[in-house]
């Protein structure tokens, strides 16, 4: 008998994985939503306290899977350039404070974990990047500058890693307009 | 910091390159000699060099991810210290035969085992003399929008198919289908 189903489950839930979901991320020159969330079992931190200074915000979807080990892995790498160019990184997830503990060590992480645990995804939500259907956040990236807006977001098929050339860019731009405009005002 | 123009392609002003640099196919990886996945792959690219012969011209970056892997850097290092000997493909090869022993004292065996001068070897190493140049090419890496290890540029184009040797060699030998 021939069957009407083309496809067989796990290549139907392994192509919606990979791909590309609704663009509903916060887009540039919206005020950034700021939030206070974990960023250890009793530490927390807020939004607003980087104030003055752009930060990278990246929305990813569960610690300890592949894909996203070897993106924060290679942020991790990173953090060299993104203090270079005066950003702060910031990773989060709806993993739970002791679960990013756990995975930072694990991982040698030398940037905060925030855990958008309570209410879940709360944050992701704020942000337009949460999956409903999955529970999990979006793969997504945002630039917030020195004044709290969006500066560039971009949101990635779950199962790809963006890569940090996106996030560079951006930074650099925002530190040529900052020169820009530093040598109008000397002006 | 490498010129934007080669941050996908071999520059043969400062790239290890085996082949000639205006072959018709340019396959450049970015890798690290402690991943498991490049020492995967490493077999496959020489297979592919084997084929295609004088119609490819390879190149090899580093792209150390040191966190993951505490050996990394310094076997990157190593390589290089081996090129300042005329030595870097034999090291480069040696490496990734042995991923599992890279510490400094392992790095400089194999540095004594091909004739090199293990001790300028190992305090090039230490004294980190190549940890700018092996930053160069991470950071171009960066820019070219790596995002893992090993990532294959075939003329200028990432590859993100399988690392099998049938899909790469059906790749390099089409570059135009690679999407």
């Amino acid at each position: 008998m021939p069957s009407t189903s083309t496809k067989s489950e796990p290549e139907q839930a392994y192509k919606e994985m990979y791909s590309k979901s609704r663009r509903s991320a916060l887009p540039p020159k919206t005020d950034a939503p700021d939030f206070t969330l974990r960023s250890t079992p009793d530490q927390w931190l807020s939004l607003s306290e980087f104030r003055g200074q752009p930060v990278v915000l990246a929305f990813y979807p569960a610690d300890w899977s592949p894909v996203c080990g070897d993106q924060m892995a290679l942020y991790n790498e990173m953090l060299k350039e993104f203090h270079d160019l005066g950003a702060e990184l910031i990773g989060i997830s709806v993993d739970g404070a002791w679960c990013h503990a756990a995975f930072a060590r694990d991982r040698k992480l030398h940037f905060p974990l925030l855990a958008d645990f309570e209410p879940k995804g709360d944050v992701a939500r704020r942000y337009g990047v949460y999956r409903y259907k999955d529970g999990v956040s979006e793969r997504a990236l945002f630039v917030i500058d020195a004044a709290g807006k969006v500066y560039w977001s971009f949101v990635s098929p779950v199962g790809v890693n963006p890569g940090a050339d996106g996030i560079l860019s951006a930074l650099e731009d925002l530190q040529n307009k900052q020169t820009v405009s530093a040598t109008m005002e000397a002006k | 910091m490498i010129n934007r123009m080669y941050l996908k392609l071999p520059d043969s002003e400062r790239d290890h390159v085996q082949g000639t640099i205006d072959a018709p196919i340019a396959l450049l990886e970015y890798g690290d000699y402690e991943c498991p996945f490049c020492s995967e792959v490493q077999p496959i690219v020489k297979e592919i060099q084997r084929r295609l012969g004088d119609d490819l011209c390879f190149a090899f970056r580093h792209f150390p991810l040191t966190n993951v892997h505490p050996h990394a850097e310094h076997a990157a290092e190593a390589a290089e210290a081996a090129a300042e000997q005329r030595s870097f493909w034999a090291m480069h090869e040696t490496l990734f035969a042995n991923q599992d022993a890279l510490d400094d004292e392992a790095l400089a065996e194999y540095a004594a085992a091909l004739g090199l001068n293990a001790k300028r070897l190992i305090q090039e190493v230490i004294s980190g003399a190549h940890a700018q140049r092996v930053r160069e090419d991470f950071n171009s890496g960066v820019r070219a929008g790596v995002n893992g290890t090993p990532s294959l540029f075939i003329n200028g184009q990432r590859y993100d198919g399988a690392r099998g040797l049938e899909p790469l060699l059906a790749a390099v030998s089409n570059p135009a289908s690679i999407i």
